[in-house]
């Protein structure tokens, strides 16, 4: 079984984002990159199912020569093969599909793995764009998956509850975190993944579809907000939470 | 020119121990304390990660990151939990490392790989009741009979004593201070109950008794009368490695300082603003700058095999000097909630407070210092 897995190097969420000078950026200085989160459930799910099936797990990333250290911790986690399209700082969504569809219509892999979003972007276009140009089945925000006979079993979260659906192979499926516990890649692996091969591939440039107008910061946080003492305001509390602040 | 920069694997380990420690360690480590034991399952997961292996090379079992990647280690242990951090610095730099460093070829390849990898735990044994400071005083015995050395004596202070598999015993013979293996289960050895302890209390320490002990002639480590200078050379290494887990702790200590202050008011505004807590937290990241700095050159120096034994005492002593004054300026900042078992301030004061004593006492390491200030006539 043959598995692709798109990844993605976005901001540790843990970092202080601000805008940069340009006010289309946002400034990188400082600041550290990681896997994607959601893309870690993708290269462990891959890893999981190779050594289940047999077969290889390739990541890929559509990215600059600085998106080398993901491909190097997807490595280390145990990925067998790692390629970066290497061209511009990717700012399109659709730049980044087309790249991807590329180098997955070469490979014909069984299975393509990439997370439910990128915390960058947050534009969730990946999956269904993908599998539009790729003409696959894409099942989107997983939390649970189960191959077998060619087909893939999906759990998926929907509002309120569980769905569970089916679509055969290859197909495109975009993970969702309680889909499993990412690994840490052990010491051994990090010192030989320093060593293993990155592929290299030139991009096809594409015409933006969406174009980045400008980005700016979160306006600063409303005062809260007071209710009664009463019992019978803990239901408005919870509905609050729920539907205003979306906490709960 | 000096020039100071992580590789990128070296940052990917950094990651890989932080993310473990914030996400596996911390969480258990109030638990840790109070049951004054670290859960098995713990100990075989940071085997397993290859976090036991980190200094030493592939041929071994390690993965050749060496003395930079193991005090990176310890400084993510050390950030969440410092009885663990003990623990791992009593198994690998004081514990495999007087295999590693003191060992022939025929008994590394017997038990490095199975210490690198976790399989079996490790210990040092040096301190005894009349030889503390003078470890040079020791009493313990070892006299050849045939082909085995018989091995009686009582050692004291052992960390990992009650649980480790393989033990580094140093006695006295004929030529001086040797070095032996003494495993686990050998007739006559028997380890105490864990001693009662002030911090660190998830690192079990206890006596170890030899009555008798017969080990084979082959677990001599290195050549007999050179036991002492082999105890000496393994101290540095961890002195290195328990700076870089006072380091950790006093970052974990800076962080959690800092909300704190900036979350609780008192007269009407976050205690941050006032002049005297700033104080403090400047002291904090003072004390933790210079420790990083000359950790992290002196483990480079150690990789280089330029370092001399003086800067692993200096880095010894300031980090641990360093790490109490942190931990007390945490505990003031947070006034009574610092001092309640509500939050884990006062655990790392009272783990912070060891480090002052053990691997030779501050006093030891500025006689070492000073020794070697004179002998090189003050020349830094
Ligand atoms: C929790 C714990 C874990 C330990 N783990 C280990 C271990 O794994 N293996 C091991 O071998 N040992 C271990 N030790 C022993 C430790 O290294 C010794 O406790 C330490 O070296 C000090 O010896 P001592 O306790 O006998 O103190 P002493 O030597 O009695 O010192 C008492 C005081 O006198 C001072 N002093 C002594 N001699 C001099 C001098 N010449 N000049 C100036 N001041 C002096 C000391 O600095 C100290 O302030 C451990 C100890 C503890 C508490």
């Amino acid at each position: 079984m043959n598995i692709l897995v798109c990844i993605s190097r976005v901001p540790d969420t843990a970092s202080r984002i601000l805008v940069g000078s340009d006010g289309k950026n946002i400034d990188t200085q400082g600041i550290k990159f990681v896997v994607n989160p959601y893309d870690e459930f993708a290269i462990e799910e891959g890893l999981r199912l190779r050594e289940k099936n047999g077969g290889t797990v390739t990541a890929i990333v559509v990215g600059t020569e600085a998106s080398k250290d993901v491909l190097r911790t997807a490595l280390a986690m145990g990925v067998d093969k790692a390629v970066l399209v290497k061209g511009k700082e990717p700012d399109d969504s659709f730049y980044v599909a087309k790249n991807l569809a590329e180098y997955a219509k070469g490979i014909s892999p069984d299975l393509i793995l990439l997370g439910r979003q990128s915390v960058d972007y947050d534009s969730r276009q990946m999956a269904s764009a993908l599998g539009e140009l790729l003409g696959l089945p894409s099942i989107s925000v997983v939390s649970k998956l189960t191959i077998e006979n060619g087909k893939a079993t999906a759990e998926k979260d929907i509002e309120g509850g569980k769905e569970v659906v089916e679509a055969s192979l290859p197909c495109l499926i975009s993970c969702q975190k309680g889909l499993n516990d990412p690994r840490y890649p052990k010491l051994p692996d990090i010192m030989k993944a320093k060593s293993k091969p990155i592929e290299e591939i030139v991009p096809i440039e594409t015409q933006n579809k969406v174009t980045i107008l400008g980005m700016s910061m979160p306006s600063k946080k409303r005062v809260g907000k007071i209710l009664g003492a009463e019992d019978s305001d803990i239901d408005e509390l919870v509905k609050l939470l729920h539907e205003e602040a979306k906490v709960i | 020119m000096f020039k100071f920069g992580f590789t990128e694997e070296q940052l990917m380990l950094r990651d890989m121990v932080f993310d473990f420690a914030e996400n596996e360690l911390k969480p258990v480590a109030a638990k840790i304390d109070h049951d004054e034991k670290i859960p098995d399952e713990i100990i075989k997961k940071i085997g397993e990660l290859g976090l036991l292996g980190a200094a030493f090379p592939e041929e071994y079992g390690g993965s050749g990151f060496g003395e930079v990647g193991y005090c990176l280690v310890q400084e993510g242990i050390g950030s969440a939990c410092l009885s663990t951090a003990t623990f791992v610095g009593a198994h690998v730099s004081i514990g495999t490392n007087s295999i590693y460093i003191g060992g022939d070829e025929e008994l590394k390849q017997r038990y490095l790989p199975l210490l690198t990898s976790g399989q079996k735990i490790a210990a040092f044994a040096l301190t005894e009741q009349g030889a503390g400071s003078d470890a040079f005083n020791l009493k313990t015995k070892a006299e050849l009979d045939g082909n085995e050395w018989v091995i009686n004596g009582e050692k004291l202070w052992i960390t990992n004593g009650p649980i480790a598999d393989v033990f580094a015993v140093y006695a006295r013979t004929k030529k001086g201070i040797s070095a032996f293996v003494v495993e686990k289960g050998t007739p006559g050895f028997t380890p105490g109950a864990p001693e009662k302890k002030m911090g660190i209390k998830g690192s079990q320490t206890s006596t170890l008794t030899f009555d008798n002990v017969r080990v084979p002639k082959e677990n001599m480590i290195g050549r007999e009368g050179h036991g002492f200078l082999i105890a000496m050379k393994t101290l540095d290494a961890g002195r290195l490695g328990l700076g870089a887990a006072c380091l950790g702790g006093m970052k974990s200590l800076l962080k959690m300082t800092t909300q704190y202050a900036k979350e609780r008011k008192q007269f009407d505004q976050p205690i941050a603003n006032f002049q005297s807590v700033q104080n403090m937290l400047a002291e904090m990241a003072m004390e933790i700058y210079v420790v990083e700095s000359i950790l992290y050159r002196t483990a480079v120096d150690y990789d280089d095999k330029t370092m001399i034994g003086r800067q692993a005492a200096m880095v010894k002593h300031i980090a641990s000097e360093a790490s109490c004054k942190v931990a007390d300026l945490a505990m003031q900042v947070h006034g009574g909630m610092g001092f309640s078992k509500e939050l884990p301030i006062e655990r790392y004061y009272r783990d912070a407070r060891i480090n002052k004593i053990f691997e030779g006492t501050n006093e030891i390491q500025k006689g070492i210092i000073a020794r070697d200030v004179l002998k090189r006539n003050g020349q830094m």
